[in-house]
């Protein structure tokens, strides 16, 4: 029997479960391209090129940008460069601070004996059992009563006092992304036995000699997996971001939810259309340098 | 103290997980210790907390209140309890729904050409990595009045020769659920995938070696080796779900009201942040009850962390 036979229903099924999966990205890269600015039907494509942007109605009729206006509009519109410098900023120090305390925890879980270790592993597994709602609004109030208690103790004024803004959004973000870092350098430090290092000890390599040329290089591929996938969690975070952000602090995916409930323009589709864009070019790196990893260690 | 250090495993396995375990503790276990706390509270005037022991909140939730119309003491308005009952029953109703659809995919997937797999699962990660809000507005287009799939409806209806009013679908039940299935379907295709890519081929041609059809087969062996899968997949799902809120929000507008959109009102809009912990903790302990059984009747395997 071909193990690589299935059946013709299981292709339908797969086939319709695709496109399930891609209309709405589709539609949604298309109406980025719509000519009305109301964005309520499509009014087709924005005709011309033109100096000036020139407008019939609500209807785009011509721009300086042709039928990509909407993303030149996007690119001077300054709250979304201000919300995409936020959610990368927080994103790259929240992994960097969540792959080493991560790490450093799947290691001590795997390799070390300790009183507290039953607490440490079970700990890792809150992000995953309690909605993100949950952690969002504990930690919005840990905030506002720890701020509340010390503006009031050290009558901070003005600006000085403590408030919501990017600090606790990004604190709060490795919460919820160290477990996961944790979890799959764990899955990977399983995955190998304890002679290689134990080799390398009893070759007179000293602990953190044998961390740097053995453990390290090993758990290496599971440490950047950990921290993409941390990165992701940070970029894609909108629960926990909407209950820990302040004024100057908002996110992208804060930013697009604000839109949502206002009037929404095809800006939000070419703000859209562009993050997708990123996204596939991000997985699609990550691909290829996974491919050639297993090309390398099969 | 260095020495000591040096010597003692149990302390550096300690000092090596100490600012996991305290960063887990500040940021997630005293959150939920003060939300308990601040649940037993009562709301001062101004939206502030007083710190009493009362269960008002949730007698409050349980429906019983004593403001009623006709100068009963206290009487019963069920407007809570349904709300988490439509919450479950959507969770759970999204939960099979993904599953029906993902088991297909997965093990198109698994059974693909090894050469193609990695195709076919990279085309998975793509809506997964899309943003969610991205995603829950892509189907608001799509099922708006003047959306696609009237549009597209309304083709194929002029050319049958049958009068069509655009349907309403957005801001209704079945729009929330849409955009829930379709918010959490790569999460349950990814964990089922990593389970069926596990059995060994060897199986197949021993059942079929012993005479098994291909639907015995699959009964027999491929469904019970892919439970680990299902099951993480389903609490990857399920309590998400309970607890989302945007997705109600934009496809339900203020039709239909989920626990998180309860919970999130009570901190925002309403100003009653006491309400709102105690609805959080219940939602809280459902969804912890619904995990155990589940996870003591199936187990969940290391499936949980490939999403």
């Amino acid at each position: 029997m071909n193990p690589f036979r299935r059946s013709p229903y299981v292709i339908a099924a797969a086939v319709l479960v695709y496109v399930f999966l891609y209309a709405p990205i589709v539609g949604l890269i298309l109406y980025s391209f719509n000519a009305s600015k109301a964005n309520v039907t499509f009014e087709g494509f924005i005709p011309a090129y033109s100096e000036h942007v020139v407008m019939d109605g609500s209807l785009v009729k011509s721009s300086p940008c042709g039928p990509f206006h909407w993303y030149c509009e996007l690119a001077k519109n300054n709250d979304v460069a201000e919300a995409a410098g936020n959610t990368l900023t927080i994103a790259f120090v929240a992994t960097i601070i969540s792959t080493i305390i991560g790490t450093m925890a799947a290691i001590s879980l795997q390799r070390y004996n300790f009183r507290l270790k039953p607490f440490s592993q079970l700990s890792l597994y809150i992000p995953i059992v309690i909605p993100e709602i949950v952690m969002g609004i504990g930690i919005l109030t840990l905030f506002s009563q720890v701020f509340g208690w010390l503006n009031d103790f050290l009558n901070l004024t003005g600006n000085a006092r403590l408030s919501l803004g990017i600090v606790t959004v990004t604190v709060s973000h490795i919460a919820f992304m160290v477990p996961f870092v944790a979890l799959v350098v764990q899955a990977r430090l399983q995955g190998f036995d304890k002679s290689f290092e134990e080799a390398a000890m009893d070759l007179g390599a000293n602990e953190w000699i044998t961390f740097k040329r053995v453990t390290f290089p090993m758990i290496l591929p599971g440490v950047l997996s950990g921290a993409l996938l941390a990165f992701t969690l940070s970029l894609d975070d909108f629960v926990i971001t909407f209950f820990t952000n302040g004024p100057g602090s908002t996110t992208l995916p804060i930013y697009v939810y604000g839109l949502l409930r206002r009037i929404i323009t095809p800006q939000v589709n070419a703000l859209s259309t562009v993050w997708i864009l990123v996204v596939f070019l991000a997985v699609l790196t990550l691909q290829i340098l996974q491919n050639r990893e297993q090309k390398a260690h099969p | 103290m260095l020495k000591r250090l040096r010597e003692s495993k149990s302390a550096q396995g300690t000092l090596l997980a100490l600012p996991t375990t305290m960063w887990l503790f500040v940021l997630l276990i005293i959150p939920l210790i003060l939300t308990m706390i601040v649940s037993f509270g009562k709301r001062s005037p101004d939206g502030n907390v007083i710190y009493t022991f009362t269960l008002d909140n949730y007698v409050r939730l349980a429906g019983f209140s004593h403001d009623c119309p006709d100068g009963q003491a206290t009487c019963f308005d069920p407007l809570y309890v349904n709300i988490l009952v439509r919450s479950l029953s959507l969770a759970l109703n999204t939960t099979v729904l993904v599953i029906a659809l993902a088991y297909p995919l997965a093990y198109f997937i698994a059974r693909a050409h090894p050469k193609q797999r990695n195709m076919y699962l990279f085309m998975v990660l793509i809506p997964l990595w899309t943003n969610f809000v991205i995603r829950v507005y892509a189907w608001m287009m799509l099922l708006r009045k003047e959306g696609a799939i009237n549009i597209i409806l309304g083709w194929i209806m002029h050319l049958l020769h049958i009068p069509f009013t655009p349907l309403e679908m957005l801001y209704t039940p079945g729009a929330v659920l849409v955009g829930m299935v379709y918010e959490f379907l790569p999460f349950m295709i990814l964990p089922i995938y990593t389970s069926l890519e596990k059995i060994d081929n060897s199986l197949y041609e021993a059942a079929a070696d012993l005479g098994a059809n291909a639907r015995r087969t699959f009964m027999r062996v491929t469904l019970p080796l892919s439970m680990p899968g299902v099951v993480a997949g389903t609490i990857l799902v399920f309590i998400p779900v309970m607890g989302t809120f945007i997705v109600s929000d934009i496809l339900g507008g203020r039709q239909v009201i989920l626990v998180g959109n309860l919970i999130q009102r009570q901190f925002l809009d309403a100003r009653d942040p006491t309400f709102g912990s105690a609805a959080s903790l219940i939602l809280m302990v459902m969804t912890l009850i619904v995990t155990y059984f589940y996870t003591r009747k199936f187990g969940f395997g290391e499936e949980i962390v490939v999403a």
